[in-house]
């Protein structure tokens, strides 16, 4: 732990900096091969492995104390008017028995042949029909809340950071939703309603994380065009690492809830809602704890590098490399939108260099970074 | 944003306090529930979600007409007498579900009572009865109502001025059966709602005798009638009961139905069209009936079973325009036309799912989530602590209080406004601990910034949170967007967790300004903590800041330019603070 957190202290001190937005190339191909990994395997496997309520069709779950076996169970449901009846075994010893949609009434005897065969009560057994359309409309709905939900999300994000941002934060959300859809579809993994909501949860998570990353940008950034030391870029890659910490810390806490869920859904209770959620929780937040590193940053230097002003404050920067790098910033234009007209141009001339416990000798006209209330 | 003030804790402290006893107080009034709604998923039951499908297939549903289907529904679902069971409407238009919660009990019978269209149909009065039931030996005969107190059904041309209106005390028109409070939890009553028969014979009398109209859960109706038969059934508020012969016209004869002013300026009265079938058989009905003696001048309008309203034909009614007056309310004659007007559209109600889960699995689901929930918990508690040491503390409390507050409202909801907490729901609660723990994460890396960047620690807590605001702000608020879209848009589970998330991201927002940054602040005033000792978790030295590199070594030029901006930032704060921190550190 307590190297971690030394190392925390030279990340954010900029002791040590990885560069995450000069080695975007490697994230982009190492995203890419993923990517086209994820949509192959959609191809090559025909789709998704829906689950029955994407699909339509009957569920009947029995319990353990079921004394059947599963060449039995799917025997029984078939003589009963079920076809197509797919047998697993699930938790504890209990059966799933999936079959094509049924009437209620066809359910009816279903079940209770399944109950005959099986020891068990007609009330034992656990039924789920559903109706063949009911699944594309809950697609629907599902699609219809993303779209609304990323729709909202742009404007907010443009109207609290900007809108390169908002692409930026909008496509490593996309990143990580292909590479989870084309994980479940590589692995056959079942998708259910409740992979939908762990999916949808990944969105607010992912862009959670991205949100915070990008706060930290946008502070280090604040009238980067001021002054001649450091690119856009490299403060934004400061940025990712004075985050890093936290972004590991953060990924950390919100797995292990999900790891708990994940543990008591797969292992003591079987296939059911806490393993598919956990189960997309896990493979999305792994995602996205990446894409909000590697891609989402990187990518928006790419989008601010072809603004002109940060061009030409690039240039700037690289014109200066010649000049002696270990005096003290010298012109740092604070403040950007609007600094108070008595201190403008006064430089501030602030030693990197200070003793810890030393106070600054407060100077008569100081300007505060964060004046004004361009904040918001 | 103005250099940060010194922060007063007690106060903020003083309202979560306070809000905490309030609601926990709430939450565990004697005599009432102490324990949140459990949905069917973690106890048991049946779960039906019903698709209104027009009978058009290019038709719109109208909002009235969804709630003319659910007030129907919930009728039917409340003659089961299952307490707590719940119909909803989600959704609206052609993408409308009715979802229809029935607890603890596996009925084949549900899926079969809440799927039937409803019917509405007009049937000819044979006899009306008193409402008690009476014993197979009484012969039941006695009229009990009198035809004045019916309303009226005249004819109405076209324009019509003229028009026979005959006053009659109460048409006892209640609005659409609202929700009457079932007994105790009985699989259903075996109680028959109502009786039908080939014809009006002995034995149909004899049932019809016995049909008690004054027990709520048989004149709550919910059992569809077969037009054909003849049909003993209640008034829809217990007041009669009906001896009715088979219908004459259908619901699907009405073309439309609108409440409108009484010509005579006395009330209100029901206008009613019909398509040409429905003319030509209410014409012929009406002259046939408009002679005959009370009762049989009579028809009924008997939608799902019970009767709404009986109406006595005054004229013959030709052209297919009618009106039913009386002394009508504004409610009364709206909720009449709306039934019948439903009639008129009916809605098909397609079975899209059937979810029924037994008692034993929702159990084990329940514990389950409970499980996993402490163990989450802990997990992150655990981390906290070691990471974080004494500011830890502050985190595994805040989480304390969040969860506790969270429970409290899942209690309170569930008694207030119906909130039933699922599987789907237990899971967003556990998700929410990490979005929780986030802000802490954010606020505490903030403060250890602030002392790297060489400032104390009193100043590091203030500076470290109107930073750290921001972000745990606009974190949350993307949090709280995807769970109101989320709740908008969907059905089912997903909308339960939707709520959940929101609701807990709120509870975070909360904690978070309301518990957990005043606690720092009362932490960051002990002589302990400020000397940064190990345990503290916010030792000067771990930070790193007596390693200050020197100048330039090693150092990015991005780390140089945001060290002077914050050194910039520092000493504005020192300027402003104007009292230096020396006076209140007690050196």
């Amino acid at each position: 732990m307590s190297r971690l957190r030394e190392l925390g202290h030279r990340l954010y001190a900029g002791q040590i900096e990885y560069d995450f937005v000069g080695r975007r190339r490697t994230w982009y191909v190492v995203s890419s091969v993923i990517l086209v990994i994820a949509i192959l395997g959609l191809v090559v496997r025909g789709g998704l492995n829906l689950g029955i309520e994407f699909r339509g069709g009957a569920q009947f779950q029995l319990p353990p104390a079921a004394t059947c076996s599963i060449e039995q169970a799917r025997d029984t449901a078939e003589g009963a008017g079920a076809s197509q009846a797919i047998v697993t075994e699930v938790g504890s010893g209990g059966l799933r028995v999936q079959t094509q949609p049924l009437t209620p009434e066809q359910s009816n005897a279903t079940r209770d042949a399944l109950a005959a065969a099986c020891g068990l009560q007609p009330s034992d057994i656990a039924v789920q029909l559903i109706g063949p359309t009911w699944g594309s409309q809950i697609t629907a709905k599902a699609l219809q809340g993303l779209v609304i939900f990323l729709i909202l999300v742009a404007i907010f994000m443009t109207i609290y950071f900007e809108l390169r941002m908002a692409i930026a934060g909008l496509v490593a959300l996309a990143h990580d939703l292909v590479i989870t859809i084309g994980i479940y579809a590589l692995v056959g993994f079942e998708v259910t309603p409740a992979t939908v909501i762990g999916v949808l949860t990944i969105l607010g998570f992912s862009l959670y994380d991205t949100v915070v990353v990008f706060d930290k940008v946008k502070e280090n950034t604040k009238g980067f065009a001021g002054q001649s030391r450091a690119t856009y870029g490299q403060l934004a890659n400061l940025a990712v690492n004075q985050t890093l910490v936290r972004s590991i810390n953060t990924s950390v806490i919100a797995l292990l809830p999900v790891a708990a869920i994940l543990f008591v859904g797969a292992g003591l209770l079987g296939a059911g809602t806490l393993k598919d959620l956990s189960l997309a929780l896990f493979v999305g937040m792994a995602a996205g704890t990446y894409s909000s590193l590697f891609v989402a940053t990187p990518l928006l230097v790419q989008l601010k590098e072809r603004q002109p002003e940060v061009k030409a404050q690039a240039r700037r920067v690289a014109a200066r490399g010649a000049s002696r790098p270990d005096r003290p910033a010298s012109a740092v234009a604070v403040g950007g939108e609007s600094a108070p007209t008595a201190a403008a141009g006064q430089p501030a001339a602030g030693s990197t260099a200070r003793p810890a416990g030393q106070r600054n000798q407060p100077r008569k006209q100081s300007r505060s970074r964060r004046g004004g209330g361009g904040q918001r | 944003m103005a250099p940060p003030r010194r922060a007063q804790p007690s106060r903020p402290l003083l309202v979560l306090g306070l809000l905490t006893l309030v609601l926990t107080v709430w939450a565990f009034w004697p005599g009432l529930e102490h324990t949140p709604r459990l949905g069917l998923d973690l106890r048991g039951g049946t779960q039906v979600i019903l698709q209104p499908r027009p009978v058009q297939a290019d038709a719109q549903i109208t909002d009235d007409q969804l709630n003319q289907a659910v007030n129907i529904i919930r009728a039917r679902v409340d003659g089961l007498g299952v307490a707590e069971s719940d119909v909803s409407l989600q959704g609206s238009g052609n993408n409308a579900a009715i979802v229809v919660s029935i607890p603890g009990v596996n009925e084949d019978r549900i899926v079969e009572l809440v799927g039937r269209t409803a019917l509405l149909d007009f049937r000819p009065v044979e006899d009306i009865l008193d409402p008690a039931a009476v014993s197979a030996s009484a012969s039941p005969s006695a009229s009990a109502t009198p035809s004045g107190s019916a309303p009226a059904a005249t004819a109405s041309p076209a324009p019509s001025p003229a028009a026979s209106t005959t006053p009659a005390p109460a048409a006892s028109t209640t609005p659409a059966p609202a929700a009457s409070p079932s007994p105790s939890a009985s699989a259903g009553s075996d109680a028959p709602t109502i009786v039908q028969s080939a014809s009006n014979d002995a034995a149909f009398q004899q049932r019809l005798g016995e049909l008690n109209c004054t027990d709520p859960r048989v004149y709550a109706g919910g059992s569809p009638d077969d037009p054909a038969l003849w049909l003993g059934t209640c008034m829809k508020d217990g007041s009669a009961k009906f001896n009715l012969q088979p219908a004459f016209i259908r619901g699907t004869n009405v073309t439309d139905a609108s409440a409108g002013i009484a010509q005579g300026g006395a009330g209100w009265q029901v206008n009613l069209s019909f398509d040409s079938e429905g003319a030509a058989k209410l014409a012929e009905v009406s002259g046939k009936l408009v002679g005959l003696p009370s009762p049989q001048n009579q028809f009924a309008i008997v939608l799902d079973g019970v009767v709404q309203s009986a109406p006595y034909f005054s004229s013959q009614i030709i052209g297919g325009q009618a009106q039913i007056t009386g002394s009508f309310t504004a409610q009364e004659a709206q909720d009449l036309a709306q039934i019948l007007k439903y009639g008129a559209l009916p809605v098909t109600l397609d079975v899209a799912s059937v979810e029924n889960v037994t008692p034993t699995i929702g159990d084990d689901q329940l514990k389950g989530g409970i499980i996993a929930g402490i163990l989450g918990l802990i997990l992150v508690a655990a981390y906290l602590l070691l990471y974080y040491r004494a500011l830890g503390t502050v985190a595994v409390l805040s989480l304390v209080v969040a969860a506790w507050l969270t429970y409290v409202l899942f209690v309170i909801l569930g008694r207030t406004v119906g909130f039933t907490l699922t599987l789907a729901g237990v899971a967003g609660a556990i998700v929410a601990i990490g979005i929780t723990a986030d802000s802490f994460v954010v606020y505490f890396e903030r403060i250890r910034d602030e002392i790297r960047d060489g400032r104390t620690l009193r100043q590091a807590v203030d500076t470290g949170w109107e930073r750290a605001k921001r972000t745990i702000l606009a974190a949350d608020f993307v949090s709280l967007l995807a769970a109101v879209v989320l709740y908008v848009v969907s059905v089912g589970s997903v909308r339960g967790f939707a709520f959940t998330l929101g609701l807990t991201t709120l509870i975070d927002i909360a904690v978070a300004f309301l518990f957990s940054r005043p606690l720092v602040v009362v932490f960051s005033r002990s002589r302990w903590m400020q000397r940064g000792g190990p345990w503290t978790g916010l030792s000067p030295q771990r930070l790193g800041v007596a390693a200050k590199s020197p100048p330039g070594s090693r150092r990015s030029p991005a780390a140089q330019v945001v060290d002077a901006q914050q050194h910039e930032a520092t000493a504005a704060a020192a300027v402003a603070a104007g009292a230096t921190d020396e006076g209140d550190e007690n050196r």
